[in-house]
């Protein structure tokens, strides 16, 4: 049986390097452009779904 | 061969009733022609022990009875067959069946096979009774297996959620990046074009239990994974492998008990998508009677 992480915060895509910290990769942008083209790109390569904390942060979960 | 007539009309009855029973069976479990040579031949079998069992009563051979309903107790592996070939192929659907549908599967396919065992049985008491005339006993045969077969997938025959609730389209919108399908709070869609993509093509949809006994039924986590499965495989789902935020989602309104069901469907046909949920089978694991009961009652 494959084993894969669920329900886990796989990465972090932020603009406020002052709001988000702990284990999870966290990937700093400039604007929103970019937020939403990194969120995408990592969101394809982890196989996990995008959801917006609605501060310029986003996180990639596998659920 | 004194017994011959009776085990050929039982043995080809049970058998045209098996075969009977899988022509519905199309829908849930896709894998003929070699499903149905497995099934067929599992029907034969238990339909030629249904037909064995009235002979050897005659004879007083009951060795030979009590032999033939051990032979039945095989068919208990049939579920576990059917149970092991759908959990392996479950992480390769694209919306997983869940477990609680898989059971409701191998147990019907488990269940058929008594039933044909039944109907064998049932013609070849008749058969016998009518020994005298070959004639009456062909034409009696075919008429009560029929009737047999025809009464017994009545009866099998379980509701589905058009019986059991009111199935109709509700909005589906966005509140900041949270997806509100009907009032009920689905999921966080974080990206735009994602958004998009469900104002533009998604449907949703509310099931209203009709009665206490369909809300507790209808808040079974198996039969919304069931509700789920079925309805994408049936409209088809616009998603890929590992596109998560397309995976078709069931979520309960506390409040009211009603279920609400959102997908992107691979074509938007609203009439197709409701027919869909009504036609969706009631999983015979998850139905609960509270009104059965005085508390239920009370409750209510």
């Amino acid at each position: 049986m494959k084993v894969m992480a669920a329900q886990q915060i796989l990465a972090v895509v932020t603009m406020h390097k002052d709001q988000v910290a702990g284990q999870a990769p966290i990937f700093f942008v400039d604007n929103q452009v970019e937020l939403e083209k990194i969120a995408l790109y990592l969101a394809r390569i982890l196989m996990a779904a995008v959801h917006d904390l609605d501060n310029e942060t986003y996180i990639l979960v596998k659920h | 061969m004194e017994y011959l007539p009776t085990i050929l009309l039982a043995t080809s009855g049970g058998l045209l009733a098996r075969w009977y029973m899988l022509r519905r069976d199309y829908r849930q479990y896709p894998s003929y022609p070699q499903g149905w040579a497995i099934h067929l031949f599992i029907g034969f079998i238990g339909a030629l022990l249904g037909a064995i069992i009235v002979p050897s009563f005659i004879e007083q051979e009951f060795a030979a009875v009590s032999f033939v309903l051990l032979a039945a107790s095989q068919f208990r592996e049939v579920r576990n067959v059917e149970r092991s070939t759908l959990e392996n192929m479950e992480a390769l659907e694209l919306v997983p069946r869940g477990g609680a549908y898989i059971e409701g599967i191998a147990r019907v396919f488990e269940a058929r096979n008594y039933l044909a065992i039944w109907t064998a049985l049932v013609i070849a008491i008749l058969s016998e009774l009518l020994a005298y005339n070959l004639g009456f006993r062909i034409v009696g045969s075919i008429a009560v297996g029929m009737g047999t077969a025809a009464m017994l997938n009545r009866w099998m025959r379980g509701d589905s959620i058009g019986n059991i609730g009111q199935v109709e389209l509700v909005t589906v919108d966005f509140d900041g990046p949270l997806l509100v399908v009907g009032g009920v709070v689905m999921m966080n869609v974080g990206l735009p074009s994602v958004r998009e993509v469900y104002l533009e093509r998604a449907l949703g949809a509310q099931i209203m239990p009709k009665d206490p006994n369909a809300k507790a039924t209808l808040a079974n986590i198996g039969q919304m994974q069931a509700i789920a499965h079925d309805v994408s495989s049936m409209v088809g789902v616009y998603m890929d492998v590992g596109e998560q935020e397309f995976t078709p989602l069931v979520r309960r309104d506390p409040d009211s008990g009603k279920l609400v069901l959102v997908m992107v469907p691979a074509h938007h046909n609203r009439d197709a998508f409701l027919e869909a949920i009504s036609s969706v089978p009631v999983l015979e694991g998850a139905i609960r009677k509270p009104l059965l009961s005085t508390a239920g009652k009370m409750v209510e």
